[in-house]
């Protein structure tokens, strides 16, 4: 933009030049623009997606009457937040494990602990398909406990990436700190929680946000080991999607992409960007 | 300070690893040996397998029709990180030379879609690229134009917009897969970039290389294992991909993955989802050792 710029664009500033400015804005406007047009949709006043017929908010009032959808809402955060809490538990320990020991076969167990981020989703929710068949799981449990097969494939995919978040954030652990606490008195335990969580809590809030968005988001693994009692939102959505088109998807996908970004901001006021970057 | 032996603190190691290890035999392992074992069975009746060690459902996963499916597949995946690399390349190139105020939120742009989820913006595309979506009237709009200003100019005006088929074909397969994992591309690149030795771009500028040289012999090489990264972070999920194809595919663009699915939900053959299953994961491996093989030839250099 070589009209706007007070000083001449250095050789380095590959961002100033104009042609990259106009790709890079037209990515943006590919990411972004069928998210904004589902958005404003979802305010019109018809019955199909296609023309604008003024503004309305009744399909947000049908989504959230929509006793089944918001039902499968309510599964899919619960089911997050059971899947989160135990990933992080997991996945911390898993990191402990493979940051301080030295133990035989090690390398095959790492390799293992985060080989489910690498099959296929398809794969693992056959697996889990397979899995709760071959054990005779029940299926006609009360709520919450009826979404026990579904948390325990999500926890399943979770918690190797709270593992490698909290792995990565330990590698700069001073084990100075870890001595001292110990030549003053402390207990494992007292270790444990008094000096590496502090020095771990970014990678936790982290692995957590992770976690969290990665279960709300599944499908194809819950499509698989959801029964017709445990609904989630991404299945719910799905099987409205395949039905037909319709403004209360798009409210509900509103709704969903608003919760998202919220959390997207929490963990930017949490960690600053550069660390959420780093986490893929 | 070096790694402790577990043999030193017995039962802090006891607390940390059994968890761990009980939940990834359990829940990861067994599952994954079951698949294992229903690929060597065949169906006996509605609801009984018998584990008879037959190689019958891979040799049938080796007829031409699943052949054509995973090489389709494997053509689709590839063809989508292709066009992931050309867009994102020069994204991840702004991104990291863009001045301090803006990276944040550019990387912020980038990030957004990936924490959306993917259900959502699968579905937002098909809103867009239906016969009565915007691409069809923005690109109806153009034609129009075009008609108006040859009528303009004395010319024939052009025939009248037919709408074009943008769903449930193929280009949509492909279109749906690069809009869904661009961004899976384009962070594992930057963070290549990011960590580049700038003085190395500047001394290549000043020696008389031009930008496009200096991109292809400095830049490149020196980003190899990001970009390695990002090819593998975008072909993994785009080759096993289920939901894009199912929704925006039509009856000739399955991918393996929806073959697979058939297998569970319709056909009820699970002994050959099991088998279709596992060479999956094989095809995974493969990759993933030729990625592993290539990182270790600049040590032996």
């Amino acid at each position: 933009m070589a009209l706007f710029a007070r000083t001449p664009v250095a050789p380095l500033e590959y961002s100033r030049t104009l042609w990259m400015r106009l790709w890079v804005g037209a990515v943006m406007v590919f990411l972004y623009a069928p998210l904004v047009v589902l958005m404003i949709f979802s305010f019109n006043d018809s019955k199909r997606n296609v023309v604008w017929r003024g503004f309305t908010t009744k399909y947000y009032e049908k989504a959230l009457g929509n006793d089944q959808l918001v039902e499968a809402l309510i599964n899919s955060l619960t089911i997050a937040a059971l899947a989160t809490l135990a990933s992080l538990v997991l996945g911390t320990l898993a990191a402990v494990l493979l940051w301080r020991f030295r133990f035989p076969w090690k390398g095959a167990i790492d390799g293992t602990i985060s080989l489910p981020i690498i099959v296929p989703e398809i794969c693992l929710g056959v697996a889990f398909l397979m899995f709760f068949a071959a054990v005779g799981w029940p299926t006609d449990l009360v709520w919450p406990f009826n979404l026990g097969a579904i948390t325990i494939a999500h926890i399943t995919f979770c918690f190797p990436f709270v593992t490698m978040v909290v792995r990565s954030r330990l590698a700069s652990f001073n084990r100075e700190q870890e001595e001292a606490a110990k030549d003053l008195g402390a207990s494992e335990g007292q270790v444990f929680r008094d000096v590496l969580i502090p020095h771990i809590k970014p990678a936790l809030v982290a692995g957590a946000l992770l976690s969290f968005t990665l279960s709300l988001d599944d499908f194809v693994i819950t499509y698989f080991t959801s029964g017709p009692d445990t609904i989630t939102f991404p299945v719910k959505v799905y099987s409205m999607v395949r039905f037909s088109v319709t403004p209360e998807v798009n409210a509900a996908s509103t709704l969903l992409i608003i919760l998202t970004v919220i959390l997207t901001f929490i963990a930017l006021k949490a960690l600053g960007v550069k660390a959420i970057a780093e986490t893929h | 300070m070096a790694e402790q032996d577990w043999k030193t603190s017995k039962r802090t190691f006891a607390a940390v690893s059994l968890p761990t290890l009980f939940w990834v035999v359990v829940f990861f392992l067994v599952p994954m040996a079951i698949v294992w074992l229903y690929s060597f069975g065949e169906n006996r009746g509605l609801t009984e397998i018998e584990f008879s060690g037959t190689l019958e459902n891979y040799k049938r996963a080796t007829e031409w029709l699943y052949l054509t499916i995973f090489g389709k597949s494997f053509a689709v995946a590839a063809l989508v990180t292709l066009i992931c690399l050309i867009i994102g390349f020069p994204v991840a190139m702004a991104i990291t030379f863009a001045s301090e105020k803006w990276r944040p939120w550019l990387l912020l742009g980038i990030m957004l879609p990936f924490w959306t989820n993917l259900l959502i913006r699968t579905y937002a595309l098909m809103m867009l690229l239906g016969t009565q979506g915007f691409a069809n009237k923005g690109m109806g709009a153009l034609w129009e134009g075009t008609s108006w200003i040859k009528t303009l100019v004395g010319l024939q005006p052009l025939p009248t917009w037919e709408p074009v088929q943008l769903l449930f074909n193929n280009f949509a397969v492909v279109f749906g897969l690069v809009y869904v994992h661009l961004p899976f591309m384009v962070l594992p690149l930057y963070a290549a970039l990011d960590r580049l030795d700038r003085s190395l771009i500047e001394a290549s500028l000043d020696l008389g290389a031009g930008h496009f040289r200096t991109i292809m012999r400095i830049v490149v090489p020196l980003a190899a294992p990001g970009i390695i990264a990002g090819v593998m972070i975008t072909l993994i999920p785009a080759l096993g991909a289920y939901l894009t194809p199912d929704l925006m595919g039509g009856t000739d663009s399955q991918m393996i993955a929806n073959v697979i699915e058939r297998q569970f939900k319709k056909a009820n053959d699970w002994p050959f989802g099991a088998a279709l299953s596992f060479l999956l994961i094989y095809a995974m491996f493969a990759l993933i050792a030729i990625q592993s093989m290539r990182k270790k030839v600049p040590e032996v250099r």
